[in-house]
């Protein structure tokens, strides 16, 4: 601990001891569902037993003044901070959704996934009691992204299972679940009733969350004064991720419009006319597969890694680590350019004398650059019409040439992302092109 | 007569509801096709497509949000004044002084939210294919949505104008610096060139135009305030009203054939 407040075991025990009971109540409510509902008394006695009255008791230790023993192992958490980064971070988050996706059957089991959730909601609470983990995640703007997570988590957990309970029933001939409620009710009272109580509540929300929780406001805006992480506004963090892999001309300004074009185009692109009104996985597998990927990884862990566990100097930092300003990272990282001209020819890299004029210095770029030009272009140029006669051989003959040129291109883009990543992380790899002259560094 | 049946009998009443009370069938459909905020519904619906479990009902909570922006912004107006002298100090009056002093907490997370429950309606509508045929058109519709409320959110994140406020809008708009031919340090930006006249400088590129001067200031305050308070909730109340009625006229919540 850095100059942490002293009395912070004793600021957390309100919220934490509330935190558990609440966490106990859900189980109770679970499990009475359990019973009267669908008459499954023996596991919903396994519920109040096993998290219910586990909850009530960590709750009680919370309360009493134990939040120091509700902790994770420091053992546990100098590991997890010391073999964190960006790389682990990808990869396993990159993991957890393959997973999931692949055992989908699995997970999606009503009894796995509220294991699951219960798990991570108390892990959430161990954690809490780490002051370094509880400063970044208690921090007014990332409160909400907490939720995020949950939210999102939920919902995916619910869209594939109505989508495996589709797929069954449709490899049996039968039509999907949402067929079945086909029949027509009025919308007074059905549907407007439903609208008031969920304003109701939203409002209820929305006020305990603003009773219960400031709004921030740091000292008065200075020019001079530059906070160190500075950040954007969190939905934004993604693309301030994606600046230590490019430039902002494109992690500000192309990736992100792209981003919107590519979104915008999906429905012109996807030719696939089944799945329309329905959960599916088996019917649209590839539109399925890369609009999760380009959401949930591409999107939303990287707003996660910018959020939580990017601090001073953008620099990467545990969930348990403090945001040490004086932390240093050993940045070599190294441009195609030099790797073929240095370390392959041992030459120098082609330079210009000085004196000469527009035309020869662009002669001399391009020759220093020549290599990355190639790549470029074979990326970019040659493998599009590749793959057309590989792997997207039926795309191509449904989509005809335009709208398979702008698939394959967009698709291209987003994939440029992590291969700059991998790039990276294996060969320290800066640009593929560096053209500072034209500020054109790719 | 009750109390009750002598109001809803009385010719104001009347003058104001055009239909008697909902009680029946009948009733209960008249009350949807004259009622103004009722007509944006249709008068039955299939059952699927207000199923919870379907819609998530992201795209309503979406809406609801923004109409709770729009009514805590406008009283938030009522306090505060978007130039360099003021901006700061009435924030901390909203904190410190101001009855009713959880106004800017309700306007700041009802933001956050519905950032967050606008990304959660463009995943159960991807995740439903309900952007095919014939929804295409208002897919299209929503994504734009989806930038005028990012757009929002970060207009409004500067107007505190506290150190996390400059700071973050600083990083954003450093970002424009960068475009390709409109900004000052943007590759190709020297095509935008007419004889020895640079045309993009840094008084004249992209990033000027975004915040008016050469570095986060009152011009900056004003336009994102102006931004942010008519020009982008414009935009959006127009966009809702071609979104919700594209959701009529193409056959209402989307389901099986
Ligand atoms: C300010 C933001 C938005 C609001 C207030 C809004 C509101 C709504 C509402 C109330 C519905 C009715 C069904 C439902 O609640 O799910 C709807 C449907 C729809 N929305 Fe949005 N929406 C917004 C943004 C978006 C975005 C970002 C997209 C996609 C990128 C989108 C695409 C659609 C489509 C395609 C439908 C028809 C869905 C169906 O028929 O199942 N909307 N929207």
């Amino acid at each position: 601990m850095h100059g942490h407040d002293p009395h912070f075991y004793e600021s957390i025990q309100g919220f934490l001891g509330s935190y558990y009971l609440v966490l106990s109540i859900m189980n109770a409510v679970a499990a009475l569902y359990l019973w009267r509902r669908l008459g499954r008394w023996l596991e919903a006695a396994l519920l109040v037993v096993l998290f219910g009255g586990g909850f009530v008791v960590l709750s009680g230790i919370a309360y009493g003044g134990g939040t120091r023993v509700l902790g994770l192992p420091q053992s546990f958490k100098d590991f997890v901070n010391a073999n964190t980064g960006p790389v682990i971070y990808t990869l396993g988050t990159t993991a957890v959704l393959v997973i999931f996706f692949v055992f989908r059957r699995f997970f999606t089991k009503p009894a796995v996934a509220w294991v699951s959730l219960n798990l991570a909601l108390l892990f959430m609470g161990l954690s809490m009691t780490d002051p370094n983990f509880s400063l970044i995640v208690t921090k007014p703007d990332n409160v909400p992204i907490v939720g995020l997570i949950f939210l999102l988590g939920f919902f995916t957990w619910l869209a594939t299972y109505k989508a495996v309970l589709n797929d069954d029933r449709l490899a049996q001939g039968l039509p999907p679940l949402e067929k079945e409620d086909s029949e027509k009710v009025l919308v007074w009272p059905d549907l407007v009733y439903t609208e008031l109580i969920c304003m109701i509540a939203l409002t209820a929300l929305l006020l305990v969350w603003a009773i219960g929780l400031k709004a921030p406001l740091e000292a008065p805006a200075s020019s001079v004064k530059t906070p160190n992480p500075s950040k954007a506004p969190w939905y934004f963090l993604g693309l301030q991720e994606m600046l230590v892999y490019y430039d902002p001309w494109m992690a500000g300004v192309v990736l992100p419009s792209l981003v919107l074009v590519g979104l915008m185009a999906i429905p012109f692109l996807d030719f696939n006319k089944k799945g329309n009104g329905y959960y599916t996985i088996a019917e649209r597998p590839f539109g399925y597969i890369i609009f999760q990927l380009g959401f949930l990884e591409l999107w939303i862990t990287l707003i996660i890694l910018g959020t939580f566990l990017r601090g001073p100097n953008w620099n990467f930092f545990g969930p348990y680590e403090y945001w040490d300003p004086h932390k240093v990272l050993a940045l070599n990282n190294k441009d195609l350019s030099q790797f073929f001209w240095v370390d392959l020819l041992d030459s120098g890299l082609p330079k210009a004398p000085s004196d000469s004029g527009t035309l020869v210095q662009l002669g001399y770029i391009l020759k220093r650059e020549c290599v990355g030009f190639v790549g470029l272009a074979v990326y970019f140029v040659l493998l599009p019409p590749i793959l057309a006669m590989t792997v997207f051989r039926k795309f191509f003959a449904r989509m005809g040439f335009i709208r398979y040129m702008l698939m394959s291109n967009l698709l291209l883009f987003m994939a440029a992302l992590p291969l700059k990543m991998v790039l990276r992380w294996v060969f320290n790899l800066k640009y593929i092109v560096h053209i500072d002259e034209y500020f054109l560094n790719f | 007569m009750s109390l009750g049946e002598t109001i809803r009998n009385s010719q104001v009443w009347k003058s104001i509801f055009r239909h008697p009370m909902p009680l029946d069938r009948r009733n209960r459909i008249v009350v949807m096709l004259t009622n103004f905020f009722l007509h944006l519904h249709p008068v039955s619906i299939k059952k699927q497509g207000i199923a919870l479990s379907y819609t998530w009902c992201m795209g309503g909570v979406t809406f609801f949000l923004f109409l709770v922006e729009t009514v805590t912004g406008v009283l938030l107006m009522f306090y505060y004044r978007p130039t360099l002298e003021w901006a700061y100090h009435d924030i901390l009056d909203l904190r410190d002084v101001t009855s009713l002093g959880i106004l800017r907490e309700l306007h700041r997370w009802g933001a956050h939210a519905m950032v967050i429950t606008v990304w959660l309606h463009m995943y159960r509508v991807f995740l439903t294919g309900s952007y095919k045929p014939p929804r295409e058109f208002n897919w299209v519709v929503g994504v734009i949505l989806l930038l005028l409320t990012l757009l929002l959110s970060f207009s409004g994140y500067l107007l505190p104008f506290d150190q996390l406020a400059i700071w973050a809008i600083t990083v954003g708009s450093n970002m424009a610096r960068a475009s390709p031919i409109l900004g000052y340090e943007g590759p190709f930006q020297q095509l935008l060139q007419i004889g020895d006249i640079d045309m993009i400088t840094d008084t004249s590129d992209a990033r000027f135009v975004t915040i008016g001067e050469r570095n986060v200031g009152e011009m900056t305050l004003n336009r994102f305030y102006v931004l942010h308070c008519i020009g982008l909730p414009l935009a959006v109340t127009l966009l809702l009203a071609i979104h919700f009625w594209r959701v009529r006229k193409d056959g209402g919540i989307s389901g099986p054939l």
